[in-house]
């Protein structure tokens, strides 16, 4: 349903092989798909602020 | 049963499955909202909003995705009124650039970033849950209260857009800094948020 958008653009992605038309599936990701998967791990990853364990005691001892 | 009062030992696992998936809840918001502290503010929404909402959770269900409902519309509701101007965090993206090992032409996750800012929220937020969150379109559907076809749809297009501005470099300087491209995520959202309501019930 979807597949026709893909072959609009099957232009060389930034890193390495070409992009293919139709690329829908995990197996033929882009690179970047890739980086969009680290760019959300980074975050997920960084030492979390004490604020939102604060938040979520002061929260818990209202109940 | 979803009203039910909850006993002493559910409310300790709301809590603790709640503090687990802040991290993920931090990743989405920063991807949706683009900078990092704004981003922070949602989750704390979030966080107020699931801790006042908890026994509509139903035990042993994904709170992942349970909390991702809860911010998604957070999010909607705050742009609509205004509140993200959608002003990249360059400092952010700097920290976050960092290139794997063997690949000789990496992309920069600051320009991976800046891209996925340039789309329409609900493209955004689709290839966000299934790009980056791993969710299936099945879980992305329900999350979005949209059919699976319409998210199959969005991931598809925001693909084809991401694809075209990372292969040409043609990502625009400011995402939605400009008076234009705001208006017009604006309008999309009003589609977006009077389509679908804003709750999940």
């Amino acid at each position: 349903m979807t597949s026709d958008k893909h072959t609009k653009a099957p232009r060389k992605t930034v890193g390495g092989e070409p992009a293919h038309p139709g690329a829908a599936d995990k197996s033929q990701d882009p690179d970047w798909a890739n980086g969009l998967r680290r760019l959300y791990d980074s975050v997920v990853e960084e030492p979390l602020p004490d604020s939102f364990q604060d938040l979520l005691d002061q929260l818990d001892s209202k109940a | 049963m979803a009203t039910e009062k909850r006993t002493a030992s559910e409310k300790a696992d709301f809590k603790r499955e709640l503090t687990d998936v802040v991290p993920h809840l931090r990743a989405f918001a920063r991807g949706l909202c683009g900078r990092a502290d704004m981003a922070d503010d949602l989750v704390q929404e979030t966080l107020l909003k699931a801790w006042a909402a908890q026994e509509r959770f139903q035990p042993g269900t994904s709170m992942r995705a349970w909390t991702f409902v809860i911010l998604r519309n957070a999010y909607l509701t705050d742009m609509r009124r205004n509140r993200f101007r959608g002003e990249y965090d360059e400092t952010v993206a700097e920290r976050v650039l960092t290139a794997p090992a063997g690949q000789e032409e990496p992309i920069h996750l600051s320009d991976m970033h800046r891209a996925l800012l340039t789309l329409p929220p609900e493209r955004r937020e689709a290839l966000l849950l299934v790009g980056a969150g791993g969710f299936s379109y099945e879980e992305a559907a329900t999350i979005c209260d949209c059919a699976v076809g319409t998210i199959k749809s969005r991931v598809g297009r925001a693909r084809a857009a991401l694809n075209t501005m990372l292969a040409d470099g043609s990502i625009p300087k400011r995402s939605i800094g400009d008076d234009a491209a705001h208006r017009a995520i604006l309008e999309e959202l009003d589609d977006v948020a009077s389509g679908q309501g804003a709750r999940r019930n």
